[in-house]
């Protein structure tokens, strides 16, 4: 490696620094769910698993955390059907309103959460959806298409063409194209975007928060406990799920990784 | 390509679904938002109605320009510490890091916090920045500070910290996106020259990376407008923002036509925003050919 001039070697430090900023935090609160303390405060007060006892003791909360997977999984499963099917009609058609459609759809990526939230809850009030985990898992899962359009659109773009038009001269009807062909090569990114979409329903609050009902889930539980103060019985949760989201990356990079 | 009019027919059916499913459950709420923002209130109802009551209250009541002016503020700041963080960052990654597999892991442990939870994210500094908080009983444990200052928690460089440290992350996929495609002769180019590294950022990568800045700034202001969860966990009586206005109006408040207003008007401003960005990546990727 060259040596580095001095406005490099500054720059080693400040990223190093940035690096710091983005993961002491997350260090925070893994520390303080393993701390016997009441209130998160130095020095360490000791090490205790009680917090996390606490956590299987939270029938609330863990009746929260089967809310959100279930709400999580079913939103998953809803985007990721619409949404390649939507990737394809993109890709493959031409039609009056393209554009409006594909721009609806990548919208709540940019867009605030909560005015999404806010749009979904006026119009269901209008058409008597009850606010209701039902609800959440449809607002989820159109808010969501975005995400999947665009990581299948990206696969779809590097697709060859020419293998569609020989499986079609080979006398595949499209259906079987699909399941032989477009699929295969689709796959790494329906995976990925599965992933993400998983990842971002579980943690989503802004939509959910304006069409739940009695049912909860977990940030939202998370998040009215919050406006009460802090339980240290949030850290051990929210460890965990540090930790089960590092998996899910950790997968979902072994699944995206081009195979050469 | 010929085909049946059976198989065209089955495609057209299987396409409807996500066209009718985008329109009906997507831009029609869209729509239903923009025009209950023209309807009154009359307690406990909300009538269809066609009037900008609801936006001349806003625009006139300073109960909530404040609150506009402020939130326009608090993201304009956390765009420009994004940047501040993010750039050099992204800069860092592309042009210094010789090792493609070192550059692939920082690049890497700047997405990864995108995957852990943004509200434990958020809450991670109110345990930091509290009164009793890990920042305050650190210094204090190290004798740099003899009482806990109050000067951290429940104001707005809370938030601002706060927000910039979650959407530090969208200022450098975009950036090091522009940069990784700079053409490296362009910049050997300008090094045989004899012009210096810092000449070199200011004619060369600078102008050149602008599309990227552009998108990063674009995503980074749009969405820390809208944030929910930070002025609620950190920011204070001077931190509510459009998002907690929104809130009241849906909740207490009860008033859901002048909610669906303030609604519309972050709508406009993203759209109008999304356009700009749309422009200005059009016109910097003009400037590579």
């Amino acid at each position: 490696m060259k040596q580095l001039l001095w406005w490099q070697k500054g720059m080693v430090g400040f990223v190093f620094g940035v690096l710091a900023f983005l993961y002491l935090p997350i260090v925070v609160l893994v520390v303080f769910s393993f701390n016997d303390s009441k209130v998160t405060s130095f020095p360490l007060a000791g090490f205790t698993w009680h917090w996390y006892q606490a956590v299987f003791a939270n029938t609330q909360m863990l009746t929260a955390l089967k809310n959100s997977l279930i709400v999580a999984l079913c939103a998953t499963g809803l985007t990721l059907t619409i949404g390649t099917l939507a990737a394809l009609v993109l890709d493959r058609h031409e039609f009056p309103g393209k554009g409006l459609f594909r721009n609806a759809i990548l919208l709540p990526l940019s867009l605030p959460g909560l005015v999404t939230g806010i749009a979904m809850l006026n119009f269901y009030k209008q058409i008597g959806i009850p606010q209701s985990l039902t609800a959440v898992v449809i607002g989820h899962a159109t808010a969501l298409l975005g995400v999947v359009v665009s990581q299948v659109m990206a696969r779809l773009a590097k697709t060859d063409h020419r293998q569609l038009e020989a499986s079609a001269d080979l006398g595949a009807g499209p259906v079987e194209t699909f399941f032989r062909i477009t699929l295969p090569s689709i796959r790494p990114a329906i995976l990925g975007a599965g992933l993400l979409s998983f990842t971002l329903s579980f943690d989503e609050i802004p939509v959910t928060y304006f069409l739940t009902g009695r049912d909860i889930t977990l940030p939202i539980y998370i998040y009215s406990t919050l406006r009460r103060g802090i339980t240290p019985e949030i850290n051990a949760i929210g460890s965990m799920i540090v930790l089960v989201s590092l998996l899910l990356i950790i997968l979902s990079v072994g699944l995206l990784r081009d195979r050469k | 390509m010929r085909r049946p009019a059976s198989s065209i027919l089955k495609t057209a059916g299987l396409f409807s679904l996500p066209l009718g499913w985008t329109l009906l459950l997507l831009i029609v709420p869209y729509l239903m938002m923009i025009a209950v923002s023209f309807w009154t209130r009359q307690f406990p109802l909300f009538v269809p109605d066609f009037q900008f009551g609801n936006y001349v209250q806003l625009f006139s009541d300073p109960q909530y320009t404040t609150v506009i002016l402020r939130t326009l503020k608090i993201a304009a700041m956390v765009t420009a510490a994004a940047l501040v963080l993010g750039y050099p960052l992204a800069y860092f990654l592309v042009f210094t890091l010789r090792s493609e597999r070192l550059r692939n892991l920082v690049y890497m442990a700047v997405i990864v916090p995108l995957w852990v939870s943004y509200l434990l994210r958020a809450y991670t500094w109110k345990i930091i920045l509290g009164t009793d908080g890990a920042l305050n009983s650190a210094l204090m444990s190290l004798g740099v500070i003899d009482a806990p200052l109050d000067l951290f928690l429940y104001n707005q460089a809370a938030m601002v910290i706060t927000l910039t440290y979650i959407f530090v992350p969208f200022m450098v996929m975009p950036i090091y996106a522009v940069l990784e495609n700079i053409p490296k002769g362009l910049i050997e180019a300008s090094e045989d020259l004899g012009i210096g590294p810092l000449g070199t950022f200011r004619h060369v990568i600078a102008p050149l990376s602008l599309g990227g800045v552009v998108a990063g700034a674009m995503m980074t202001f749009c969405l820390s407008f809208g944030d929910f969860v930070a002025p609620v966990l950190v920011g204070g009586p001077d931190g509510i923002m459009v998002a907690n206005l929104l809130q009241t109006q849906f909740g207490a408040a009860l008033n859901w036509p002048l909610g669906s207003a303030l609604a519309t008007l972050v709508l406009i401003m993203v759209l109008v925003i999304l356009g700009l960005t749309g422009w200005a990546e059009r016109a910097s990727a003009r400037n590579l050919r």
